[in-house]
């Protein structure tokens, strides 16, 4: 048991079997698919509400997604919790400027790779409200639930994924 | 059966930050926080990622619409359009790739230590999202209207019982592992 939970990697058809169970567990116990995509458009609407007040509320947007903790936050706090217990378990947890890959590719650059990760975070934020959701909400819940609209994004977070992966490593950073 | 444990909000915060738990020690023992095996995936070199995604649909489906069969689980369909579902979906993917995490790994990839998801991943998508609130009206109005479907199922859009779609996705799905596996990937 105790060696199960430091490997460092389990096969990727236990971690998948392990998402769908916690899947089935979420709509028996909370009436509810699992997402993540909420919780930081909820997180934005109350940092905004913390510098502008109450007025953030009149937003529309924030009529139909209140900036509070609700359930979905409460999941993502518990993600970050549950890999930080699996990478210590494992001894996977460390300090990480700029990953492997983007090594290879583009040099040491830190500045270059935190730009590029913020400018991909701001459009997978703006994206995956834009959606209704992202690759838990749709891609994972939405489609085991059979829902056309689930298919049809996670079709095309893929589309666009790979294509834009292919375009920044295979022509821009020329690896 | 649980009406009372679905409407008990305290109750539920914690059961949420439970299966969070769960979700998040899964993801990092997959391997998905981490960026070189997603971005690998995109760049179509290593497909964990979709072994991962395909086998939580697999079982999920399963299982939910047995629930649902026994009265114990409801479905809840998110509407589309084409609008909204193709153009975000082609945004959120651009970003994917540019950020190499999503939003669920993101948060597991922060905890492991990875920085640049911290100040670049979690920073980008809370000013992202921050941006559609505020662009929200205008877009309400135009362009997330475009083609609506609204908020429907294979099932419902074929008109049969739900299994009659579950069976040959599970084929499908089965098959396409198989395939990935033969292919070495």
């Amino acid at each position: 048991m105790i060696e199960w939970l430091t490997m460092v990697t389990w096969s990727p058809y236990v971690a998948g079997g392990g998402i769908g169970l916690l899947c089935c567990v979420a709509f028996l116990l909370s009436d509810k698919p699992l997402g993540c995509s909420t919780a930081f458009a909820r997180t934005s609407g109350m940092l905004e509400k913390s510098v502008r007040g109450n007025k953030t509320l009149d937003k529309p947007y924030y009529k139909k997604f209140a900036p509070e903790i609700d359930w979905e936050w409460m999941l993502v706090l518990g993600v970050i919790v549950g890999a930080f217990i699996s990478a210590i378990l494992s001894g996977a947890f460390r300090i990480l400027w700029v990953p492997e890959e983007w090594m290879q590719a583009a040099g040491y650059s830190v500045g270059i790779r935190w730009g590029t990760a913020f400018v991909g975070g701001a459009l997978i934020g703006f994206g995956a409200r834009w959606a209704g959701g992202c690759t838990s909400g749709h891609g994972i819940s939405g489609t085991l639930q059979l829902v056309v609209s689930s298919w049809i994004a996670a079709c095309c977070f893929f589309i666009g994924g790979i294509v834009v992966a292919m375009l920044l490593f295979r022509v821009v950073l020329g690896g | 059966m649980f009406s009372n444990l679905h409407a008990d909000k305290s109750r539920q915060l914690l059961i949420g930050f439970l299966i969070g738990i769960g979700f998040g020690f899964l993801l990092q023992k997959g391997g998905v926080t981490d960026y070189n095996v997603i971005i690998r995936q995109l760049l179509l070199e290593d497909f964990t990622v979709v072994k991962i995604m395909l086998t939580a649909v697999l079982v999920g489906m399963i299982g939910v619409h047995l629930l649902r069969s026994f009265g114990l689980a409801k479905l809840h369909p998110k509407p589309g359009s084409i609008g909204t579902t193709v153009i975000g979906g082609l945004i959120f993917g651009a970003g994917f790739a540019l950020l190499g995490y999503c939003p669920g790994t993101v948060a597991g990839a922060v905890a492991t230590g990875a920085l640049d998801a911290l100040f670049g991943g979690i920073v980008g998508i809370l000013v992202g999202a921050g941006l559609f609130a505020a662009l929200y009206p205008r877009l309400e109005s135009g362009i997330l209207r475009k083609g609506e479907f609204g908020a429907i199922t294979l099932p419902d859009l074929f008109k049969v019982n739900a299994w009659v779609v579950i069976v040959p996705v599970v084929l499908l799905i089965i098959g396409l592992l198989w395939a990935i596996e033969r292919a070495g990937l």
